[in-house]
């Protein structure tokens, strides 16, 4: 049981990272905003929401881990519109062409 | 000397690139980005400190809502800001030595303290039982050293008159800024319509769990602040008159109520702000509830910033 829990753990983790690290290396890398806000929410909702996963099996109580995941689904609501906002700006400023 | 985690060297690196690159960069919109980022770089230090309380307000307050603040104030100033620093260089690297030099002289006045150093800590934490809060930070905002607690209240107060005295003549009593206009079927206002709520019970559950808990009325207030501003900001609600009543009734009832028990404890106990015993926890439930609200209000409406519109006769 704990085995398998720990490797769900260190499985989920890691693959949260590889997404956050995918999601950075897209904001750096691609050109315009719409496409780095494209790289960094995907990458940024999967990549937390794959750490909350692996971080479930340790937490303390049913209590916390509920709590994990209300901040997942917080973040996940908050990243969403904040990328609608900042690409309605970003085409605003520079409508595509 | 204790070894020190990977970890905490990288944030500390992190947090000194970052408050560097804040005070370096060119725009002020990307100087209060970093400031944002610091903020909340911040607040992870502090919780690795184990200052979850101190880590709570630095998010809030430091990072989120003086974000806010800052970055209202750069995009007013954006039109005006290359002239300004054609005209006459901004003295960055000044302000950068005189951090420095403060930042220098905490940690010489940190690192010459005596080991063990002096701590009122064990006598805080064995008065506990006597405040009837089981969070000594709460125990020491509101019961050992309410006193300063009730002054920074006034002193944000103070700050707030401060900002509506820079209104014209013609628009006080007015509204501030101008009422917001979103798409009423975009995003935002799905999460002005959606958040609040769920914000209010976060707000309150950080104020009702500051009493055992890291938590309390500042962060507390702070959230619900949040909360109201993204119903303004979403245009789904206009902004108070600064001259209504029940608005100046809410700022002013939180530090009321406070100077009130105050006298209280100096009519039936001891000093002024001496709780009796054995009423400790209600009363400082009962300064905490309303000061939540007050400082919501009070922040706010420093983010809004002096009125702006006429009112109407």
């Amino acid at each position: 049981m704990s085995l398998a829990a720990d490797s769900l753990s260190i499985l989920a983790v890691s693959a949260g990272i590889f997404f956050f690290a995918a999601g950075t290396t897209g904001l750096l890398r691609f050109p315009d905003a719409l496409s780095r806000l494209h790289a960094l929410t995907k990458a940024d909702n999967l990549g937390l929401g794959l750490v909350v996963l692996g971080l479930l099996p340790r937490a303390a109580s049913p209590r916390d881990a509920a709590k994990l995941v209300f901040a997942w689904l917080l973040v996940l609501l908050a990243s969403a519109t904040v990328s609608q906002l900042i690409a309605r700006a970003a085409r605003r400023e520079a409508p595509p062409g | 000397m204790i070894a020190v985690p990977a970890l905490d060297l990288v944030l500390a690196a992190l947090v000194l690139g970052v408050a560097t690159w804040a005070v370096f960069t060119r725009e002020s919109f990307a100087a209060v980005v970093g400031m944002v980022v610091f903020g909340l770089l911040l607040a992870i230090a502090l919780v690795r400190l184990e200052a979850v309380d101190v880590a709570l307000t630095e998010a809030a307050l430091g990072s989120g809502l003086s974000g806010a603040v800052l970055i209202a104030a750069a995009s007013r100033l954006r039109s005006a800001e290359a002239a300004v620093a054609a005209e006459r260089p901004r003295p960055r690297a000044a302000a950068a030595a005189l951090s420095a030099a403060v930042a220098a002289a905490l940690a010489t006045a940190v690192l010459s303290l005596p080991d063990p150093a002096p701590t009122l800590a064990p006598e805080a934490a064995g008065s506990l039982a006597a405040t009837g809060v089981g969070n000594p930070v709460t125990a020491v905002l509101m019961a050992y050293r309410a006193m300063d607690t009730l002054l920074e209240k006034v002193v944000l107060l103070l700050a707030l008159v401060g900002v509506w005295s820079l209104a014209k003549d013609r628009a006080w009593g007015g509204r501030p800024s101008q009422r917001q206009r979103a798409d009423p079927r975009g995003a935002l206002v799905f999460l002005a319509r959606l958040l609040p709520p769920l914000g209010g019970v976060v707000g309150v559950y950080v104020l009702w769990a500051g009493a055992d808990d890291p938590g309390g009325a500042f962060p507390g207030g702070t959230i619900l602040a949040a909360m109201w501003l993204l119903v303004l900001m979403a245009g789904l609600a206009d902004a108070p008159p600064v001259s209504r009543r029940p608005l100046r009734l809410l700022l002013v009832g939180g530090p009321a109520l406070f100077v009130a028990v105050g006298l209280g404890g100096l009519w039936l106990g001891e000093a002024f702000l001496a709780y009796p015993r054995a009423w400790a926890k209600p009363l400082i439930l009962a300064i905490e509830i309303p000061m939540t609200l007050t400082v919501a209000a009070t922040l706010g409406l420093l983010f809004l910033g002096p009125p702006e519109r006429e009112p109407r006769r």
